[in-house]
């Protein structure tokens, strides 16, 4: 599904990603770890197509479509989903106008008809009740005044809407309580499928305790610098990433 | 009449136009500008008072009513165009702008068959609802094209509640005691430049009297529309207001594209009796000039209430997107004691026009409130400016004021100004000012793209829900129509 090679990409002449090679299946989940400054963020930010990054080598192939080539709405049409770190708030926009005009926009780029607005209503209801959140969220203005917890919920709410292929969870479990933390986990469990893949980026080992992993990376100096199973973030949460600095550095 | 419909299925319908409009409007240039070839009666050009003579006579206008003008031109004469304004405004030639033009065929018709065929494509080009269809949208309209208002409708509708609404011609010869009563009562021909200038030469425009006690059961609207080459348009609109009496009053303007500025300066005065309540509401959408600042309409209006009565409410409501100046404040005059004033305003300025306008609040009365929200977008090498006075007099016992004025900036090469000023001599006032400024976030726009929304797509949302306060005090049928302009006007103003 997405084969990322070599990927270099910097940001003010500053060199983050040095050379990332990545390959995802549908139906993988890959956890990204690594200690603060890795380039964990900078990874997603170039793959959703945010400009402030300059991509200066290698190529991501994303279902067969360079990916690089795509602004960043017609990667989000062809089902990449990034979940934001810190999700922007957007005063006056309501949720329902909002998710509407996204999913329409979705449905052309597919050659669909616009959803008529009770079959909307009816999805926005069903895709509440998967992910366990409160119907007044899609009452308010996207994102303002959401709680920490809140933002992160309606981050995995859209993703539920616009039926992502690829998901990338960038620190979704920064700022959540354990009971937050469990709803969003949930939630990303049911949407994934054997035709979806998933992208964690965390810091922390918890997360994959309920969103279990088939493959954990750790990320540090812009490389992946290792690759193991889920016991691997086990592994960092005991001893902490400085042996994997010793390995690197050494 | 006005059916009720349910207001959630309303947003629905809301939220569908939004989306098709986001698709509609991209591309377009200033959709309105056709030129429509109706034979027009004009008078020579220039500024005289053989002009104002002549333009009276015109009308067969009573004594009374050319002394009126004659008064009001010859103090325009000693008058200076007023400098203070966060504008630059080339030096305009009154001798070389036509004051009086109406289509020739003036008619007096019962049906609207009898209406030129080419006013009446005119019309529907613009969407203007003349026929039958509009009942059971509960809109009578006043249109008038250039000067002289053409066709008023739902008159006898209107008439049977005892609501006057009518031509301001009209008015002069049925209801003269009306007219000499309140014309120039809210806006004195003294009060400035263009207030002068209207007085003197006014075309036509709008009356309505809403008698004791009588809720008006539609919304009012008149379309104006400059029409003819280098005609000014100088309106003139009349709105009493009487006890317990209501009324919601839409305007909304767009002009035909052309090379050459034009001039407009209206007048509209309003008067609140006790527990009256005037809702005035404009959407205004007059050629902004070219992308180079060609062109474009010149608009100088002094808008004006009164709250006379205890417990009044009057209340402006504005989306200014065109125009390549604009000088505009509409304000409240709170005499009764708990009146009440409110402003909502959205100005649009993108390329090379230029906007100066805010509202005055004039607090004469007991506990009287006002309430004051602008919001200003400006793009391209645009100048934005809100301009307000808040005066608190003496006798005005715990007066309040709210007012937020913010600013927001599409690129780095327009600009926006606040300018509130604020005259209090009665410490019981309680007034608040709250002001932003802010640029549209790179972030907001990435969020959007992100879930699969254009740059283009995603600034008209963003800027919709910036103004989403005002535009919600719009009536229904408005507020569709003006967030289309909002995404006209600010096409190709990033990325």
């Amino acid at each position: 599904m997405l084969v990322i090679k070599d990927l270099h990409a910097k940001i003010d002449n500053k060199e983050i990603l040095r050379g990332i090679n990545l390959e995802i299946k549908a139906g993988e989940v890959h956890a990204i770890m690594g200690p603060n400054g890795a380039g964990k963020s900078t990874l997603s930010s170039v793959l959703a197509g945010n400009d402030k990054f300059e991509v200066s080598e290698g190529t991501v192939t994303f279902n067969g479509k360079d990916l690089l080539a795509l602004p960043p709405e017609d990667r989000a049409r062809e089902g990449v989903f990034l979940s934001f770190q810190y999700p922007i708030e957007i005063p006056g926009v309501s949720m329902v106008n909002f998710m509407r005009t996204a999913l329409n926009e979705h449905r052309k780029y597919n050659n669909l008809e616009p959803l008529s607005a009770s079959d909307f209503l009816k999805k926005m209801r069903d895709k509440k009740n998967l992910v366990e959140i409160d119907s007044n969220l899609t009452n308010r203005s996207v994102n303002e005044g959401f709680s920490g917890g809140e933002k992160k919920k309606n981050e995995i709410f859209q993703m539920a809407m616009l039926e992502h292929k690829l998901a990338i969870l960038d620190e979704t479990d920064s700022g959540l309580d354990i009971d937050a933390l469990r709803i969003v986990a949930n939630g990303v469990n049911k949407l994934k499928t054997k035709e979806n893949a998933t992208i964690v980026i965390t810091h922390y080992q918890r997360l994959l305790d309920y969103i279990v992993p088939d493959f954990v990376h750790v990320l540090y100096k812009g490389r992946i610098v290792k690759t193991g199973g889920k016991e691997l973030a086990l592994e960092l949460e005991e001893k902490g990433y400085d042996w994997i600095k010793k390995e690197f550095e050494d | 009449m006005r059916c009720l419909i349910d207001k959630r299925l309303l947003l629905h319908i809301m939220a569908e136009n939004q989306n098709k409009l986001l698709e509609e409007v991209t591309g377009s240039e200033y959709k309105y500008g056709f030129f429509s070839d109706i034979e027009t009666e004009t008078i020579p050009k220039g500024l005289s008072e053989e002009v104002v003579r002549i333009i009276s006579a015109k009308k067969n206008e009573p004594e009374w009513m050319l002394d009126f003008r004659l008064k009001a031109y010859n103090h325009w004469l000693t008058m200076k165009k007023p400098e203070w304004a966060h504008l630059n405004i080339p030096e305009i030639d009154f001798q070389e702008i036509i004051f009086y033009a109406a289509p020739k065929s003036k008619p007096q018709l019962d049906s609207l068959d009898d209406v030129d065929p080419e006013l009446r494509a005119t019309f529907e080009k613009l969407g203007i609802p003349l026929d039958e269809q509009k009942i059971l949208s509960g809109v009578a309209v006043d249109a008038v094209i250039d000067s002289v208002s053409v066709k008023t409708t739902y008159k006898e509708t209107l008439a049977e509640k005892g609501i006057i609404f009518c031509s301001i011609s009209e008015a002069v010869a049925e209801y003269p005691d009306l007219i000499k009563k309140y014309l120039g009562s809210v806006v004195p021909h003294g009060d400035n430049y263009f207030a002068a200038l209207n007085a003197a030469v006014f075309s036509d425009g709008s009356f309505v009297y809403i008698p004791k006690g009588v809720r008006c059961p539609m919304e009012l609207s008149t379309y104006f529309r400059i029409n003819a080459m280098n005609t000014g348009q100088f309106e003139r609109t009349l709105i009493i207001a009487d006890d317990d009496s209501y009324v919601s009053y839409l305007e909304g303007c767009t002009a035909p594209m052309r090379d050459e500025n034009q001039l407009h300066a209206a007048i509209v005065e309003i008067i609140t009796m006790e527990r009256a309540e005037v809702k005035y509401s404009t959407v205004q959408n007059w050629y902004p000039g070219n992308k180079e600042g060609k062109g474009g309409i010149y608009n100088f209006v002094t808008k004006r209430a009164i709250c006379k009565g205890d417990y009044s409410k009057v209340s402006w409501t504005q989306v200014e997107t065109g125009s390549a100046v604009t000088w505009k404040y509409p304000s409240c005059i709170l005499q009764g004691d708990h009146s009440v004033g409110e402003f909502y305003s959205v100005a649009v300025t993108n390329n090379y026009q230029q906007a100066d306008t805010g509202t005055k609040m004039i607090h004469l009365g007991k506990n009287t409130r006002s309430l004051i929200v602008s919001k200003g977008v400006s793009a391209g090498r645009s100048q934005n400016s809100y301009r307000g006075l808040v005066k608190v007099a003496k006798k005005a016992e715990n007066a309040r004021n709210f007012s937020q004025c913010d600013s927001l900036l599409l690129g780095d090469q327009c600009g926006a100004h606040t300018f509130p000023y604020i005259e209090v001599i009665n410490n019981t006032a309680k007034i608040e000012h709250e002001a932003t400024t802010s640029k549209i976030g790179e972030d907001q726009i990435f969020y959007c793209n992100q879930r699969g929304l254009s740059t283009e797509d995603a600034v008209a949302l963003i800027v919709n829900g910036y103004v989403k306060e005002v535009i919600n005090q719009l009536p229904m049928e408005f507020a569709v129509e003006a967030q289309k302009l909002l995404q006209i006007s600010l096409e190709g103003s990033v990325g």
